[in-house]
């Protein structure tokens, strides 16, 4: 303890933060080879420390999900010390002169902040045991105001069960809900086209699961607002019809209209009663609607004779569709009212300089509009704010396509060839930081859910 | 029957004769005219053998008409077969574009026309497809463009609109998975199936 105490002080002196006053018997652990100060750097985002504490396989799982699904947030700097896990919540101001780390968060603990702003952090986190043994605490801190800013109770007792990681990356989405007021997409997961075979992966890269049956050649899924629902095209001899697909249960059934023709690229409306999609037969390629909770009423919302009209998408109001024409000779983003009504140019484009633009789908916030967007022969991914219509490219380096949105409104997926085989990446569009989220043989056309929030849903 | 009467008639004879021996009267010999019984079985196996080679030439008749039969089907399956594949002869396309190139594409259409006005009840669909380079969903309104133009080409030269059924698969069934020039050109492509009436085709006329 001396050796600590004396090392400590030595590492305290150096960072010189005023008002770090710490009692003898409050000094945390700190193991021997930690260089505090020296790894963190300082940057905009608000430090993030992910406490130690109590070690067993569970609370480790449970801390480890949690730091990166915080780090995959983007919203924090995420503090990394050599031996960082021995820094913990502190020890009971009511023992007194007893010595060691609090391990249950039911105690009345004292919490160190001023070591944690000498780390640099805004906010810790705790994981501890509950008050029963099924139970953990997920409590947050904001150093900077010295307060608890939420305590969210964690039920899970088995890290190998398949509800688990799901339980804990809505914690996570907790923790950032209780530190930026918005809770992140931890809790969500991607759609994507493998070989013909529609897969999804949580949206940390986890619990790989093919989806489609086998012999089926799947094809440009999406999902239920719910996100108990999704629908993809089974492809079979040039024709495509929608199948819809209940997540937990594996269901399937043809949307009824869809049997003949070749029908893609579905998209629900934002109350997930009915669809849109594209059509192509002997008329050409159109925008269709369809009211899948009346099981009526198809309507066909273009009228292309020597245009093709497709990939449409909602606007979260449910008010409008953004789709691809190439009325004016090649594809480029168009937007009409949800009757079909006032057809215009959506995403502004020099003629005989810009490049074909594909694959629109509108942000869940509705402020912005992502799309890829031919760039000296190459695809590269752009957003556009809807209203002033201003376009900004987000890639460049190999080709990169079909964006589609986190549902933090600030993260895109799509999928690149940067290192050769086609992957899923994912961007954070605020920081521009990217990280790839598959190594599997080949990925297309990528769906992010919306947050998978229904404890229902496996 | 007269003759083998005779015969046994003339062998009765000598046996009598034979076990009466001597001192009986003597019994005359009927005359067995040897010849005539050579003659009569020659004759008889003659007609055996007429009938037997009527019968062999029937068959061989019958024989060479199953050849022939045998040999007008091989044809027939061989020309189908041969209609066939120039029926399945792809066309192929430019880089986003759907329009009928002329030379090579333009003559297999044609050929593919005139089987079609050549074979009445004959029903065929056209797939078109694209290579990876576009956008997947876009690729699949283009591969149905690319089965549009060749359709269209054909119907204005008389083709009714009810025999020909168009499809696309995009980008996702390519002859060539490589990523270069030659299999991108390959893959942009429209090909040609049977739906109906391809069991038995004729050859146009001047092919």
């Amino acid at each position: 303890m001396t050796r600590y105490l004396t090392r400590s002080f030595v590492l305290l002196g150096l960072l010189a933060v005023p008002g770090l006053a710490l009692a003898q018997d409050t000094v945390p652990p700190v193991e021997q080879g930690v260089r505090i100060g020296i790894t963190y750097t300082p940057g905009m985002r608000p430090g993030m420390l992910v406490l130690g504490g109590a070690r067993t396989a569970l609370l480790d799982s449970v801390r480890a999900i949690l730091r990166r699904d915080l780090d995959y947030s983007d919203q924090f700097e995420m503090i990394t010390l050599p031996g960082g896990d021995s820094i913990v919540l502190g020890v009971s101001a009511t023992r007194g002169g007893a010595a060691g780390p609090v391990v249950s968060a039911t105690d009345d603990v004292f919490v160190n902040y001023s070591l944690y702003i000498a780390l640099g952090a805004d906010f810790s986190v705790a994981v501890l045991p509950g008050r029963d043994s099924s139970e953990l605490a997920v409590t947050v801190y904001d150093v900077r105001g010295e307060t608890q800013r939420g305590r969210i109770p964690l039920t899970v007792t088995d890290p190998s069960a398949p509800a688990f990681r799901l339980a804990v990356h809505r914690a996570a989405d907790e923790v950032l809900r209780a530190a930026t007021g918005e809770p992140g997409f931890a809790a969500s997961r991607l759609l994507f086209i493998q070989h013909g075979t529609l897969h999804r992966i949580d949206a940390d890269g986890a619990a790989l699961t093919a989806v489609s049956p086998a012999g089926v050649t799947a094809f440009s899924p999406a999902w239920h607002p719910s996100g108990a629902q999704l629908v993809y095209t089974a492809l079979a001899s040039g024709w495509g019809r929608l199948v819809m697909h209940g997540v937990g249960t594996g269901s399937e059934r043809t949307v009824r209209p869809t049997a003949e023709l070749l029908n893609y690229t579905a998209a629900f409306a934002p109350d997930g009663e009915s669809i849109a999609f594209t059509r192509s037969g002997e008329g050409g390629t159109d925008v269709y609607r369809y009211n899948l909770a009346r099981d009526c009423c198809l309507e066909r919302l273009t009228v292309g004779r020597f245009s093709d009209n497709l990939s449409p998408t909602f606007s979260p109001d449910g008010r409008q569709i953004a789709f691809v024409s190439n009325r004016v000779g090649l594809p480029q983003i168009y937007v009409m009212s949800v009757d079909g009504t006032g057809q215009e140019l959506f995403a502004p484009f020099d003629y005989g300089v810009t490049g074909s633009s594909n694959a629109p789908e509108w942000s869940p916030d509705g402020m912005q509009l992502a799309f890829h967007r031919d760039v000296a022969g190459s695809p590269q991914v752009f957003v556009m704010d809807t209203r002033s219509r201003v376009v900004r490219q987000l890639t460049s380096a190999g080709r990169n396509e079909d964006p589609t949105w986190a549902p933090d409104g600030r993260h895109v997926a799509f999928i690149s060839s940067r290192t050769g085989r086609r992957q899923i990446w994912v961007m954070d569009i605020e920081t521009g930081r990217v990280r790839q989220l598959t190594t599997v043989g080949d990925a297309r056309l990528p769906a992010w859910s919306p947050r998978i929030s229904e404890p229902t849903q496996p | 029957m007269k003759f083998k009467f005779a015969l046994t008639l003339g062998l009765g004879a000598m046996v009598v004769a034979a076990a009466c021996g001597g001192g009986q009267p003597e019994v005359v010999m009927p005359t067995v005219d040897s010849a005539a019984i050579r003659d009569s079985i020659a004759r008889a196996e003659a007609a055996r053998r007429a009938r037997e080679d009527s019968i062999a030439r029937a068959r061989a008749e019958e024989e060479r008409i199953r050849r022939e039969r045998a040999e007008a089907a091989r044809r027939a399956a061989a020309i189908t077969a041969e209609v066939r594949s120039m029926l399945s002869s792809v066309i192929n396309f430019d880089f986003d574009r759907s329009d009928i190139r002329p030379g090579r594409d333009t003559d297999m259409l044609q050929q593919k026309l005139a089987i079609l006005q050549a074979n009445s009840a004959l029903r065929i669909e056209i797939t078109g497809h694209c290579d990876e380079r576009g956008s997947d969903e876009y690729n699949m309104a283009l591969g149905m463009r690319r089965a549009l133009s060749a359709k269209q080409w054909l119907t204005d030269r008389g083709i009714a609109d009810g025999r020909i059924t168009v499809r696309s698969m995009g980008e996702e069934m390519p002859v060539d998975p490589g990523s270069n020039e030659d299999a991108w050109a390959a893959n942009r492509r429209d090909a040609f199936g049977i739906t109906g009436g391809g069991d038995a085709l004729v050859k146009p006329a001047g092919m």
